[in-house]
C-alpha cells in the first residue's frame, strides 16, 4: 500500500467524523469497508489523528466480532448458523466447508481465495440452510451442493449475477 | 397511462433459484417501450411468504403469487398497461393476520418520502406539533397500553413519562435496531420496508421527552437497512421534518446513525449506550436507568424498532382503537419471524392473543414433511420451548412467561421429532457463552459450566446428578448475573428440562438420543415387522451398510454404518428405527 495515499485516505475518513462524539466505531467501520480489515498502520494513524491511545483503539477492535485484524480472502463464504439454519443442517454445511477448504471459522485459505465465517440469520430462514458468498445467497442446500458452488468460484472467479437481496432500478 | 410501479419479491423461489425474474421483467418492460412509465423495484418483503415469485402492481395494488416466467408478459400487458387484475394469479389473503407494524411494507416505496407522506406519513407528528402537549401524547399512549417490543414489555408511556420528568440540558432518543436474536429479522424488515414510520415514531418520542438528538443503532450486518434509513433521514432533513423549527414549530431534532459491530450484548440498553459512545459494549448495573443517566450521562429513551413503528399509527387512530386489539394485558399486534420445521416460513403479524396453534397450523401450514410438531421456541436465546401440549396458548407477555418462555423480540421456531432438546439447549447456550461480554462471573463462569454439562450429556457421558447441577447453576445465574444476557441465558436449559426431562434422561441413562442428533448416541436398525422388503434402503445406502435381499429381508451392519440417515429418510413404511 502506498503510505502517502493511505495517510490521505485515513485523514479524509477521520476528518468527516472528527467532531462527532463516539466516532471511533464509525471510523473503524469506514476503514473496514475500504480495506476489508483494520491494518495495524491504520490504527497507528487513527491514534495520532484522534489523539487517543492505541490501546483504546485495539480495545474496541477486539471487542467487536465485526472488525478483522487480518486481510480477508477474495471471496467471503458466510455460513448461517442462525436457529432455523442450525435446525436444518447448517452445522453439516459448515463441516463440509471446513473439510473442503481446509480452514476453520474466521480463517482464510492459503491461496487467499476464500475466507470462511459464521453469521447469524441472513433473514431468509425460509430457505434454510443457507450460505452467502460475497453478496449472493444460496439456500436449501445439502452437503453435496457445496462442492459445486465452490467450484463455480474457483473456475470463474467473480462475475456473479446478484441473487437474493434488493435492488432498485430508477427508471429502467 | 399514469405512472406505474411493479414490486417483485424473489426471495422465496424454491425450485430454481437462479432464474432471474428481475431481468425478465425489465426486458419485458423495455420490449414494450414502457421504461418511462413503469418503475421496477425489487423488494425483500411484501408480506407474503413461501409463495414463489410475488409481484405487486401499483397503484392498483394487485398482488400476485407463484408467478411463472410465462405470466410476465400478461402481467405487464393486462395489469400494468390496461389496469385489469389477473384473477388466476391473485393472492387470497388469510384473515388471521393483521398488519399494523408491517402496514406499509411492500406497499409504500421505502425510498420515497413522498410515497410515505401520501400514505398518511408524518401526519401524526404534524397533528401533535399543531395541537398536542407532550402530556397529552403520554395520556394517549397510556390509553393504548403499548408495551415495548424489544423483549421486556415495559409500558412505553411510562418510560417516556419517567424520562420527561428528569430535568436536563440535553436528552436523547435511541432506536434499538440491533436485533440480536440469531433466528429473527422482524426489525430488519421494518427498517428496510418502512424506515419513515420508525423515524416518525422517534420524532414523537423526542417531542414528548424533550430530546433534540436521536440515534439509530443498527447492526452492521444489515447493509440495506442502513442504506434505507440513511436515505430516509436525509430526505426528512430535506423536507424540514428534521432539523430546526420542524413544521414551523419550535421543535427541533437531529438524527444520526450508529452501527453495531457484531456483539449481541449491545442490544442490552446500557451496553448499547456504551457502544454508541464509541466504546466497548459492556453493560453496567441498573439503576440508574437510562431514563435518568443514559447516553453521555443524559436522560435517554431507548425503544425498539417495532415499538416505534407502532407509534404513528396509535397517534393517528387513537389509543382506544389500539387497546381494543389484543388481550387484557398485551395490546396490539406482534410481528414474528416464523421459521424452523414449518411449511410456510416467513414474517407474520398477528393480533396479540392469537394462539400458537393458529400461527403454526393456519398461517404456517403445519409441520414439514408430514412430521408432528414437537415444540415451538419463542424469545431466542433468552426464551424457552413450549411443547405441543400447550399449543393452544395465546401469544402475550404474561401467557408465554407462565409457560417458561418469553415473548421476546419475535423469533418463533417450530421444532419436530428430528430436533433434540438437549442439542437445542446447547445451541442457545453456546450462543450466549460466545456472546457473553465476560464482565461478571455468574455469566462468564456459570455459562461455561452449563455448556460443559450439556456437552457431557450430549456425548453420552452425563450423570443423573447433572440435571440438578444444571438447575442450580441456572438459578444462580438468573439471580446474580449483571445484565439480561446472563440472567436469561439459562432459560432454554430450564424450559427444555421442564418439559423434556425424559429426553435428557434418555441421553444420560440409556445413552440414546431419541431425535438422532447427538453423534454416537443413536443408530439405525430395521424393524422386521414393518419392513415390506422394498429394498429402498439397500439401494440408497452410500456405504453399502445395508445387506440382504427381497426374499430374506434386510439388515443394517453397525460397523459399516456412518449414521447418515439416508435409509431412515427414504423408507416409506417407517420400518427404519433410530435411537
Ligand atoms: C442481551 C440482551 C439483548 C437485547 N437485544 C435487543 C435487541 O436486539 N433489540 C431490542 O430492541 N432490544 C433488545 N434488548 C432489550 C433492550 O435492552 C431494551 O429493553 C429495549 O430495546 C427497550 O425497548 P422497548 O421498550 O421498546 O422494548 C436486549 C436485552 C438484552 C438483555
Ligand atoms: S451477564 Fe454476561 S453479558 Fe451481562 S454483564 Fe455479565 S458477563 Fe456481561
Ligand atoms: S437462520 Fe439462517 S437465514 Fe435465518
Amino acid at each position: 500500500m502506498d503510505r502517502e495515499k493511505l495517510k490521505a485516505d485515513i485523514k479524509e475518513i477521520v476528518e468527516e467524523w472528527k467532531t462527532k462524539e463516539g466516532n471511533l466505531i464509525m471510523i473503524l467501520h469506514k476503514i473496514e469497508n475500504r480495506y476489508g480489515y483494520v491494518p495495524r498502520e491504520v490504527s497507528f494513524e487513527i491514534s495520532k489523528l484522534l489523539d487517543v491511545p492505541l490501546a483504546r483503539i485495539y480495545e474496541v477492535i477486539t471487542f467487536y466480532n465485526y472488525f478483522k485484524l487480518e486481510p480477508p480472502g477474495k471471496h467471503t463464504v458466510a455460513v448461517c448458523m442462525g436457529t432455523a439454519c442450525y435446525l436444518k443442517g447448517g452445522a453439516e454445511l459448515l463441516s463440509e466447508l471446513e473439510h473442503i477448504l481446509g480452514v476453520k471459522e474466521d480463517e482464510t485459505t492459503k491461496d487467499g481465495l476464500f475466507h470462511l465465517e459464521i453469521v447469524r440469520c441472513l433473514g431468509c430462514c425460509g430457505l434454510a440452510p443457507v450460505i452467502k458468498i460475497d453478496g449472493k445467497v444460496f439456500g436449501e442446500l445439502k452437503k453435496n451442493d457445496i462442492i459445486d458452488i465452490l467450484s463455480h468460484y474457483t473456475k470463474q472467479n467473480g462475475q456473479m449475477v446478484s441473487g437474493v437481496g434488493s435492488e432498485v432500478s430508477g427508471k429502467p | 397511462m399514469q405512472q406505474k410501479r411493479i414490486l417483485i419479491k424473489d426471495t422465496d423461489l424454491k425450485k430454481d433459484r437462479t432464474r432471474d425474474f428481475y431481468t425478465a421483467f425489465l426486458t419485458e418492460i423495455q420490449d414494450k417501450k414502457l421504461e418511462e412509465k413503469v418503475q421496477l423495484v425489487r423488494v425483500s418483503d411484501i408480506g407474503i411468504y413461501g409463495k414463489g415469485l410475488t409481484v405487486r402492481v401499483l397503484p392498483e395494488n394487485f398482488l400476485y403469487c407463484d408467478v411463472e416466467t410465462g405470466d410476465i408478459s400478461r402481467i405487464v400487458s393486462e395489469s400494468v398497461v390496461e389496469g385489469r387484475p389477473i384473477e388466476a394469479l391473485l393472492h387470497k389473503p388469510d384473515d388471521k393476520q393483521l398488519r399494523l407494524v408491517l402496514r406499509n411494507c411492500g406497499l409504500v416505496d421505502p425510498e420515497s418520502i413522498d410515497d410515505y407522506i401520501k400514505h398518511d406519513g408524518y401526519q401524526a407528528i404534524a397533528t401533535i406539533l399543531e395541537k398536542m402537549t407532550p402530556e397529552k401524547v403520554i395520556e394517549e399512549m397510556k390509553i393504548s397500553e403499548l408495551r415495548g417490543r424489544g423483549g421486556a414489555g415495559f409500558p412505553t408511556w411510562l418510560k417516556w413519562k419517567l424520562t420527561r420528568a428528569v430535568e436536563a440540558d440535553q436528552k436523547y432518543v435511541i432506536c434499538n435496531g440491533d436485533e440480536g436474536d440469531p433466528g429473527a429479522y422482524m426489525d430488519r424488515s421494518v427498517l428496510e420496508g418502512d424506515p419513515h414510520s420508525v423515524i416518525e415514531g422517534m420524532m414523537i418520542a423526542a417531542y414528548v421527552i424533550g430530546a433534540t438528538k436521536g440515534f439509530f443503532y443498527i447492526r452492521a450486518e444489515y447493509p440495506l437497512a442502513i442504506e434505507r434509513v440513511n436515505r430516509a433521514v436525509t430526505q426528512a432533513h430535506e423536507y424540514g421534518l428534521l432539523g430546526e423549527n420542524i413544521l414551523g414549530s419550535s421543535f427541533k431534532l437531529d438524527i444520526e446513525i450508529r452501527l453495531g459491530a457484531g456483539a449481541f450484548v449491545c442490544g442490552e440498553e446500557t451496553a448499547l449506550i456504551s457502544s454508541v459512545e464509541g466504546k466497548r459494549g459492556y453493560p453496567r448495573p441498573r439503576p440508574p436507568y437510562p431514563s435518568v443517566k443514559g447516553l453521555w450521562g443524559k436522560p435517554t429513551v431507548i425503544n425498539n424498532v417495532e415499538t416505534l413503528a407502532n407509534i404513528p399509527l396509535i397517534m393517528l387512530k387513537g389509543g382506544k382503537w389500539f387497546s381494543s386489539i389484543g388481550t387484557e394485558k398485551s395490546k396490539g399486534s406482534k410481528v414474528f419471524a416464523l421459521t424452523g420445521k414449518v411449511k410456510n416460513s416467513g414474517l407474520i403479524e398477528v393480533p396479540m392473543g392469537t394462539t400458537l396453534k393458529e400461527i403454526v397450523f393456519e398461517i404456517g401450514g403445519g409441520g414439514i414433511a408430514g412430521k408432528k410438531v414437537k415444540a415451538v421456541q419463542t424469545g431466542g436465546p433468552s426464551g424457552g420451548v413450549i411443547p405441543e401440549d400447550f399449543i393452544n396458548a395465546p401469544v402475550g407477555y404474561e401467557s408465554l412467561q407462565k409457560l417458561g418462555s418469553i415473548m421476546g423480540s419475535g423469533g418463533m421456531i417450530v421444532m419436530n421429532e428430528d430436533d433434540c432438546m438437549v442439542d437445542i439447549a446447547k445451541f442457545y447456550l453456546r450462543f450466549c457463552v460466545d456472546e457473553s461480554c465476560g464482565k461478571c462471573a455468574p455469566c462468564r463462569i456459570g455459562g461455561t459450566q452449563l455448556l460443559h454439562l450439556l456437552e457431557k450429556i450430549s456425548e453420552g457421558k452425563g450423570e443423573i446428578e447433572d440435571l440438578d447441577r444444571l438447575r442450580r447453576i441456572s438459578r444462580a445465574m438468573q439471580k446474580a448475573a449483571l445484565c439480561g444476557l446472563g440472567q436469561t441465558a439459562p432459560n432454554p436449559v430450564l424450559s427444555t428440562l421442564r418439559y423434556f426431562e425424559d429426553e435428557y434422561k434418555a441421553h444420560i441413562v440409556e445413552k440414546k438420543c431419541p431425535a438422532g442428533r447427538c453423534a454416537g448416541l443413536f443408530h439405525f436398525s430395521i424393524i422386521e415387522e414393518k419392513c415390506k422388503r422394498c429394498g429402498l434402503c439397500f439401494r440408497n445406502c452410500p456405504v453399502q451398510a445395508v445387506s440382504g435381499n427381497r426374499d430374506q429381508g434386510y439388515l443394517i451392519f453397525e460397523e459399516k454404518c456412518i449414521n447418515c440417515g439416508r435409509c431412515f429418510e427414504v423408507c416409506k413404511f417407517e420400518a427404519v428405527s433410530r435411537g
